[in-house]
Order: structure tokens, then C-alpha cells, then sequence
């Protein structure tokens, strides 16, 4: 079950869907998710939306046995961290045997469902990775 | 003003479960029930794959293969019979995915199978009107068969989306034509709320697919003067192997005509994607000037008959994204209990 708020899911909507962060041309760093300020360059920092090509390694994984309610039918799945190409890392749910996981194997984004909030609540949708 | 395909996306899950591990399950005959239908397997969706997933991959993949700008797209048409929700549309999410939001028009279409070639007329008249630059039109299914009945062999998972447009140098099939032929036929239907379909039994057949199929197809050739020897390949909505085939024998048309497009026997009924899945097959091979006729049927009922010639385009922009025998290779074969997981047969409290 995912507990976030219709609101507040769909304010990151976007950004959710399309891998749509942020890129400070002032130091040339990228960030996902997007930022309102730039941490390194704070007043200094200029910032642009940036669309992800969604190409990155596995930096590391878990393998969750034990699925928190909503999840009971996936388990066991694979969450993982991403580095993207451009920089930034996020946590996500990869679609990959855990047998067939590895640190450092290339991904490449798909789109799915994250969850739902109850069966007739609102269904989630947005990125999640595969390998390559 | 003619319209024409200007990019075409298929998608298709991963998994597949055979028909023998259904039967195994179920005490029916394998082999008899693989010659009978001419389906060997079909596709499953994952967990977290749904009609809205499959048709956003569908259409990241036309825009990909076209490079097109999504921001021209004027408008999105989803054609299910499995829509993820019962009010608020798929067309919505897939536009927003593509990046096409937000000055556009989008609705979600039904009409058993036919429902995304419904969504392609719409986006020739839109196109051709000069309402809109650049249409998608969308077949996606996740469909379902109740565990045990005749149609859980066959129900399968996949979408194909297509990008119409009216500038004849990006096509890269000219739609010359088509012609619908609809009548009230309760051959098919599933109830607001209810999980599985219903079907007439051997009502299905002769007054439906048949009858629709060949008025349509007759239909539009009587209307462009053309014959099946004028067309290099056809395709017609494949809920099984065995009625394509025979809409095609009934039609004159031959076996070597309808071989790229059948492409049943590895995938199952894709419902509103399978006479698209059909075209996008036979795209992935024809050649410059090759000709395509094709009529998808809908339960309810009617037939969508098309004709197509293909451009010089076509070999630009073909492998620039996943041609369906890719989609088709290299599958992850389940058994009926991941299957009955995966499509949510067994409701875990
Ligand atoms: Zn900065």
C-alpha cells in the first residue's frame, strides 16, 4: 500500500513518469528529483528542468523477501539504487530475477505501477528500471 | 487531404504461460485444443503491468521510432476493454507520459476488439479535417478469461499504438481507405463490475466475426475497385489462428498473404491490439509500394476494414524501435500458478 497523498503524488507526477529532475547550469550538476534551489551554488545556482535518458548502473540492491502490504503478491522483488548516466542516483523497484542481479549491470527505464492506495483507491504509476 | 501512419509502437510483457500448462491444470486435451485454435502460447502481464502501462510503452516506442515532436500530437484515443478505471481515463496517462499534455484532446475508446482501429478513424478524420496535426490511436489489452473457461487459452496481454498524420512525407503508409460495417450483436459482453466476460458460445462464430469481417472487407474493396490478388499481405483480427485463416479463404485471400501478420500462435488474443499487432507485424517487414488489407473485428458488433500502401519511409524508420518478432523472442515461460498470481486469479486478503 502506498500511503502518499493524492496531492502530494501527483504535484511529482511528472517528474515520476518522465524521469524529470533538475540541472544547474551554474556548476553543471543534475538532480533528481527536481530541486527549487541548487545546494552547491544555493542564490548563485541556476536551475532547468532536465529530462533523464534513464540510462544507469546498479550501484547496489536488496532482495525484500518480506513485502510491506500492497506487495505481498510480488515477493520476493529487487530494490535498488540507480546511478544515472548524467549523475544522480534514486531508489527504485527493479524488474529483474534476483538471481539475475549483479552491481554495476547497465538498466534502462520502464513504465509500471507502483501501487494503489486501497482497491478502489487511485492506481500509481511511474518508472521502474529492467536491465539492459 | 490523405492520411497516413506516420509511426507505429507495439508492446508485448515479457512472460508466457503454454496452452499445454492450462490444460494440464484444467484436464483438457492439449493438442487437440492447440490445433483447434492454432495457439501454442500467450502472453502474461507482469505484476505491475496493466492496460495503461502496456499502451504507454506502445506509444513511447511510436514517437521514439518517428522522432517525431510528442508536442504535435493533437490528440490520444486508448481503445480497451480493459481500462484501468471504470471513470478517469488511459488516454490521459499515456498522454502524459508521452510528453504531449497539455493542449490536446484525449478520450478512451470501446468496442470489444476494435476498439483501436476505431481510434485510427477518428484520428484520419481529425488529421484530414485539419483539426489536429498529428493523432495517436492506441489497441491495448490485459484481457482476461474466467479460470476454466474456453477463452482463458487465448486472452492475452499486449498494445500497439499508432501516430496518424496528414503530411504524405512522413508517412510511412498511405491509408487509402476504409469502410466499417456495424450491426447490434450480442455475441460478446462483461457487465459494469463483473472480473470476466461472457460469450454466446457457438453464437460467437458465423454472425459474428464472420459475417462482420467479410461485409467490411467486401465492403471496402467493392468501394475502391480492388481485389485480394492486388494486395501483397492481409491481416484480420486474430482472436484464435483458426478465424483469420478462415476469413481469409472465405475472402480469396491466401495463406502466404496473412502469414506475416499472424502472429497468434506465440502471442494470443491481444483483444483491441490484435489486428493492430497484426499490421505493426507486417509493416516490420513489407517493403516500399507493398500493399496491406486489413479488417479488425469487434464483439458488439462490426469490422474495420483498411487499405494501406507502403512508402519509402519505411525502411528509414523501421528498426528504430522493437519490431513485434523481437518483442516475441526471448519470452520467460510461467506456470499456472505464477499465471494465476500474475493476472490476480487468486486474491491474496
Ligand atoms: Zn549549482
Amino acid at each position: 500500500m502506498i500511503t502518499m497523498s493524492v496531492p502530494r503524488f501527483w504535484r511529482k507526477q511528472v517528474a515520476r513518469y518522465n524521469l524529470i529532475g533538475t540541472h544547474c547550469t551554474n556548476c553543471k550538476t543534475y538532480y533528481y528529483p527536481p530541486r527549487n534551489m541548487c545546494p552547491k551554488c544555493r542564490r548563485d545556482g541556476k536551475l532547468e528542468n532536465f529530462k533523464f535518458s534513464g540510462k544507469g548502473e546498479i550501484l547496489t540492491y536488496t532482495v525484500i523477501h518480506t513485502a510491506a502490504e500492497g506487495f505481498e503478491k510480488q515477493t520476493p522483488y529487487v530494490l535498488g539504487i540507480v546511478k544515472l548516466e548524467e549523475g544522480p542516483s534514486l531508489t527504485s523497484q527493479i524488474v529483474a530475477d534476483p538471481e539475475d542481479m549483479k552491481i554495476g549491470m547497465k538498466v534502462r527505464p520502464v513504465f509500471r505501477k507502483l501501487g494503489e492506495s486501497s482497491e478502489k483507491g487511485m492506481i500509481y504509476y511511474g518508472t521502474k528500471f529492467v536491465p539492459e | 487531404m490523405s492520411a497516413g501512419i506516420v509511426s507505429y509502437g507495439a508492446y508485448v510483457p515479457r512472460y508466457r504461460i503454454k496452452v499445454d500448462e492450462i490444460a494440464r491444470v484444467w484436464g483438457d486435451d492439449a493438442n487437440s485444443l492447440k490445433s483447434g485454435l492454432m495457439v501454442h502460447e500467450k502472453s502474461v502481464p507482469d505484476f505491475d503491468e496493466d492496460t495503461a502501462t502496456i499502451a504507454v510503452e506502445a506509444a513511447r516506442y511510436a514517437v521514439k521510432r518517428s522522432g517525431i515532436n510528442a508536442q504535435r500530437i493533437g490528440a490520444v484515443y486508448t481503445g480497451s476493454e480493459s481500462h484501468p478505471y471504470a471513470v478517469k481515463p488511459t488516454s490521459t496517462i499515456v498522454a502524459e507520459a508521452v510528453e504531449a499534455t497539455p493542449v490536446m484532446t484525449a478520450a478512451d475508446y470501446e468496442f470489444a476488439c476494435k476498439a483501436g482501429t476505431a481510434a485510427i478513424q477518428t484520428c484520419m478524420g481529425l488529421v484530414q479535417s485539419g483539426m489536429i496535426d498529428l493523432g495517436l490511436a492506441i489497441g491495448a489489452d490485459v484481457a482476461q478469461g474466467a479460470p476454466g473457461d474456453a477463452l482463458e487459452y487465448t486472452a492475452a496481454a499486449g498494445g500497439v499504438a499508432f501516430i496518424i498524420g496528414s503530411k504524405e512525407t512522413e508517412f510511412l503508409a498511405v491509408i487509402e481507405d476504409t469502410y466499417s460495417f456495424t450491426t447490434d450483436t450480442p455475441d460478446f459482453w462483461r457487465r459494469e463490475g463483473m472480473p470476466y466476460p461472457e460469450h454466446g458460445g457457438r453464437f460467437t462464430g458465423e454472425p459474428g466475426y464472420f459475417k462482420h469481417v467479410t461485409h467490411a472487407a467486401k465492403g471496402l474493396m467493392a468501394k475502391m475497385g480492388t481485389k485480394p490478388g492486388d494486395y501483397d499481405y492481409a491481416v484480420f483480427h486474430q482472436p484464435n489462428g483458426k478465424f483469420p485463416s478462415r476469413a481469409a479463404s472465405i475472402l480469396g485471400f491466401t495463406k502466404e498473404q496473412i502469414k506475416p501478420g499472424l502472429v497468434v500462435p506465440k502471442l494470443g488474443n491481444t483483444y483491441s491490439g490484435s489486428c493492430m499487432m497484426g499490421i505493426a507485424a507486417t509493416l516490420d517487414q513489407a517493403k516500399p509500394g507493398d500493399r496491406i488489407f486489413a479488417t479488425a473485428f469487434g464483439s458488439g458488433a462490426g469490422g474495420d476494414a483498411f487499405s494501406f500502401t507502403v512508402t519509402d519511409k519505411i525502411e528509414e524508420i523501421r528498426n528504430k524501435a522493437p519490431t513485434v518478432m523481437e518483442l516475441l523472442a526471448d519470452p520467460i515461460y510461467v506456470d499456472y500458478a505464477t499465471y494465476a498470481k500474475h493476472k490476480g486469479k487468486i486474491r491474496l486478503a
